[in-house]
């Protein structure tokens, strides 16, 4: 199973497929779609790993072990990504220079209730 | 009774065993090789976060046509390299010398197109940091810090390049020599793993660095 030899015509329709999604990518990036160009050019760029990692290099004919390692390498990158970004793009819902300060429009409805104690 | 050429090694019960540590080996280092790019892939992600328009002005400093072109060659080298491996299964020793070559020269195309036409050529426009750096458009310190990323992170991609095409050139006096057969291949399916892995960097490298800014 492991060393199963595969038709050598599904490596040219999966190198086929590699240079059409590649000339796709590239067009693309020509045209503005906003936040989308960069959504379509990594689900491309996830496709094409895919493509390679499913066929060039054989998983689709591995044991459960080696995919077993690839999704935790896919998960650790994941988690090192996610709790990275967590940090970095909540860190100015508070400004760390001025300390935490309670907003205006909080202050101002709490106040007459601290007032009727 | 094992010898220096027997097919299955010492430790080993059999191919079989044999065949699925060294994939098994393989994976794990390419396990530690996605978490060795993705710390720049990270780095990359949160500066483009906070200095949005200038990494998309620095993008723009770049030609994605020839990023376009060298995604196509490395493309090319991992078919070829795939069919090296078919080869190496089937007995057929001209072929995997041929194949072994022909992976050997697209990737030397792909060294040649990034250093002497791009690195090159960013150098002499003065967007090298540290070497020559002289842009002075909008957002400069941003392009700068994009350009450190640009030459680390295909640096980093070009020279297991590099690392590859040793290892190729070790398998290819091997191939010439005779020492594989349709038993005895791992260390071509090996290299296939590994030139596939660096093919899937360059495949998130390219639109990440050179399609950014394409559009503007």
């Amino acid at each position: 199973m492991s060393e199963h030899i595969a038709p050598k015509r599904l490596y040219f329709f999966v190198f086929g497929s590699l240079l059409v999604l590649t000339l796709l990518t590239w067009r693309i990036a020509y045209i503005d779609l906003g936040p989308w160009n960069t959504v379509v050019a990594l689900a491309i760029a996830v496709l094409k790993a895919g493509l390679v990692a499913t066929f060039f290099m054989h998983l689709r004919w591995s044991g459960s072990m080696m995919r077993i390692i690839v999704c935790a390498a896919i998960f650790w990158l994941a988690i090192m990504i996610t709790l990275t970004l967590g940090d970095i793009l909540t860190r100015n819902v508070v400004s760390p220079s001025q300390g935490w300060q309670a907003p205006a429009a909080v202050v101002q409805t709490t106040a007459p209730s601290i007032q009727q104690h | 009774m094992h010898n220096s050429n027997s097919v299955v090694a010492e430790q080993f019960d059999d191919r079989i065993q044999q065949h699925e540590a060294s994939n098994l080996g393989m994976w794990i280092f390419l396990a530690t090789e996605i978490m060795f790019f993705g710390g720049l892939f990270t780095g990359y992600t949160i500066y483009r976060n906070l200095y949005t328009s200038g990494f998309e002005t620095a993008s723009h400093l770049l030609n994605a046509k020839l990023g376009a072109f060298n995604t196509a060659v490395l493309i090319c080298s991992s078919l070829t390299m795939a069919l090296a491996v078919h080869a190496a299964q089937t007995g057929k020793r001209k072929k995997l010398i041929a194949y072994l070559l022909s992976t050997m020269s697209l990737g030397l195309v792909f060294i040649y197109i990034k250093f002497i036409l791009e690195w090159h050529h960013d150098y002499l426009e003065g967007l090298a940091p540290g070497l020559h750096f002289t842009y002075a458009g909008p957002h400069a310190r941003h392009v700068e810090l994009f350009f450190c990323f640009y030459f680390v992170m295909t640096g980093v991609h070009a020279l297991h390049m590099i690392v590859g095409e040793g290892v190729l050139a070790v398998l290819l006096v091997m191939a010439w020599r005779g020492r594989f057969s349709t038993e005895k291949y791992n260390p071509i399916e090996m290299m296939g793993l590994y030139w596939h892995f660096v093919d899937i960097v360059w495949i998130f490298l390219f639109p990440l660095l050179y399609l950014l800014g394409a559009r503007f």
